[in-house]
């Protein structure tokens, strides 16, 4: 493991350094913590071939597919949460050959369990699912195993072992030890399946911070490759404590997907048109109202 | 109408698999009526959550303040779901068939969709392992046809075998709650049948929202329309922006 202080890097750094065409790519969160600014310099950068996974692609997906970062996408759910579609992902998938996108589908239990597999380094995962159903038959990699004990088929997914998992969070140390707070998702499962880790969070904290309440940690520094500390760099998703989800955008979403060509006047104005995210943020000060109130909890005793 | 009725099929202390939209708006009216101890579990890992404002999605940060515990996903699908402890599970779909499958995947063929929709994300589960389900869609002849496109949650009798044989932990969709009618699971041929009628709608009315001849229970039930209790807290307190009541 390399020492401590290099683990922290500007964005543009640790996408040139750990994302490369051609990689699995798994940016998690489910709808919390969803980090649109990794998603954001993948695209700036322009990526190409990734394989996306995720359970719910949300809006980055669909940015980055609308962006042309993406050969395959695998995934659980697909839609604009609480809203609609993701008009590019359908124009993909509906309308093959304009821009052909793979894709490799589960349900969320499926895609909770394959990164089961990934973190635990089994090959495939158990799971009583997908009877009665026709995922199994568009997806040959759903498949069944009979139980050496009672003889029951179960089914089962294969493991899913990312090239580099991505993780937005309130906060780490510089080493990379994070720690979480508010809807959970299935991150830890993704970084340990993941063969490098990013970390980026709304604040970096001394270690000391993060010793001070251990139960708190989701992931361990020892898994972490990188460190981005990048405030409001979930936005327009959200951070517990720190601001709340930009629903207004999501609903705008709608509109601007529909249309390949605001799309493309979207990532030209707010991802190609910005070097990074502090100027993201600049263009639209009006994010502040989104700002969190507190809800402090008292904390615990860890004395013995 | 559609939101008050599923509300009552809760009971007190029941631990429900909520989804957004109606079945959201359904658990929080029950929870501020006959059923103040409902127990809230959302997919994104919020168990006993208890929303002060109406949660635009599954994933809303309004779940997590209050709630009695907050887990990640595969405690929920693993330790919650699989495990048995869900008693209730909604579902919804763009096509409800006469077995009760519901298809949230594609209209048309999987390789080249008419349309794509979203997909299971954890439907495909509930539907097999909550002890039953209650499904929530309007009625339309191509929202109920005789066969789904694609089963992403198992009915009835999905690809014609009922679900014990199928060894299915859950007992399937024991009603279909629509904006005109109750429908019912028939044990007997695993069909869904017509049970009980809203107020002002005739037998032909539900059937034209049906694409195969229904059958009716003898001696059909009459729901309650909603007390001004009922519609004073969803219109007033649950969901005063009308983010889901369109009607």
């Amino acid at each position: 493991m390399s020492d401590h202080a290099s683990k922290v890097m500007p964005m543009r750094d640790a996408i040139a350094r750990f994302v490369h065409d051609g990689d699995t790519v798994v940016i998690e969160g489910f709808t919390h913590l969803i980090c649109f600014a990794a998603g954001h310099e993948i695209i700036r950068q322009r990526r190409r071939d990734l394989t996306l996974a995720r359970l719910t692609p949300d809006l980055i997906y669909d940015q980055m597919i609308g962006a042309g970062c993406a050969r395959k996408l695998v995934f659980s759910w697909a839609g604009n949460p609480g809203v609609g579609s993701l008009h590019a992902f359908r124009r993909a998938v509906e309308a093959p050959g304009t821009a052909p996108l793979e894709i490799e589908e589960y349900s969320h239990f499926g895609m909770v369990a394959r990164f089961s597999a990934g973190a635990a380094r089994l090959p495939f995962w158990p799971l009583r699912d997908y009877m009665g159903t026709d995922l199994p038959r568009v997806n040959p990699r759903i498949k069944t195993v009979t139980c050496p004990y009672t003889g029951e088929d179960l089914a089962t997914v294969p493991a899913l072992n990312p090239d580099v998992t991505i993780v937005h969070a309130q906060r780490a140390d510089a080493d990379g030890n994070t720690q979480i707070w508010g809807l959970l998702g299935v991150q830890r499962e993704a970084a340990f399946a993941s063969a490098r880790v990013i970390v980026v969070v709304e604040e970096l904290v001394d270690e000391q911070a993060i010793r001070s309440d251990p139960n708190r940690t989701v992931i361990p520094g020892m898994i972490v490759d990188a460190v981005v500390v990048e405030p409001w760099g979930a936005h327009p998703s959200y951070a517990q404590g720190y601001y709340d989800r930009d629903n207004d955008f999501y609903v705008a979403w709608e509109d601007i997907s529909r249309s390949p060509d605001r799309l493309t006047r979207y990532l030209d104005e707010f991802v190609y048109g910005v070097p990074d995210r502090a100027a993201y943020l600049k263009k639209q000060p009006h994010v502040t109202r989104l700002k969190a109130k507190e809800r402090v909890c008292a904390g615990v005793n860890y004395g013995y | 109408m559609m939101a008050a009725v599923a509300a009552r099929e809760l009971r007190n202390g029941e631990v429900v698999f909520v989804g957004i939209g109606l079945p959201n708006l359904a658990c929080n009216l029950a929870r501020a009526t006959h059923a103040p101890r409902l127990v809230l579990i959302y997919e994104s890992g919020a168990v006993g959550a208890v929303p002060e404002r109406l949660p635009v999605s599954i994933g809303d940060p309004a779940l997590v303040t209050g709630s009695l515990m907050v887990c990640g996903m595969a405690d929920v699908f693993q330790c919650m779901l699989q495990n048995g402890r869900i008693e209730v599970g909604f579902l919804g779909g763009a096509q409800v068939d006469r077995y009760g499958n519901i298809n949230t995947t594609v209209i048309g063929p999987y390789a080249r969709p008419k349309v794509r929709l979203p997909g299971s994300g954890g439907a495909t589960e509930i539907a097999i392992h909550a002890r039953r389900t209650l499904i929530v869609a309007k009625l339309g002849p191509r929202a109920f046809p005789e066969r789904v496109d694609f089963v992403t949650s198992p009915g009835l009798r999905p690809q014609g075998r009922l679900r014990r044989e199928l060894r299915m932990p859950g007992a399937g969709p024991v009603k279909v709650i629509t904006d005109k009618a109750i429908l019912e699971a028939d044990e007997a041929t695993g069909e869904i049948v017509l049970a009980a009628l809203y107020p002002g709608v005739s037998v032909p009315d539900v059937q034209a929202g049906v694409g195969w001849a229904l059958t009716c229970r003898s001696g059909l039930a009459a729901v309650a329309p909603p007390t001004p209790q009922e519609l004073r807290l969803l219109r007033d307190v649950l969901d005063p922006k009308r983010l889901f009541l369109k009607q």
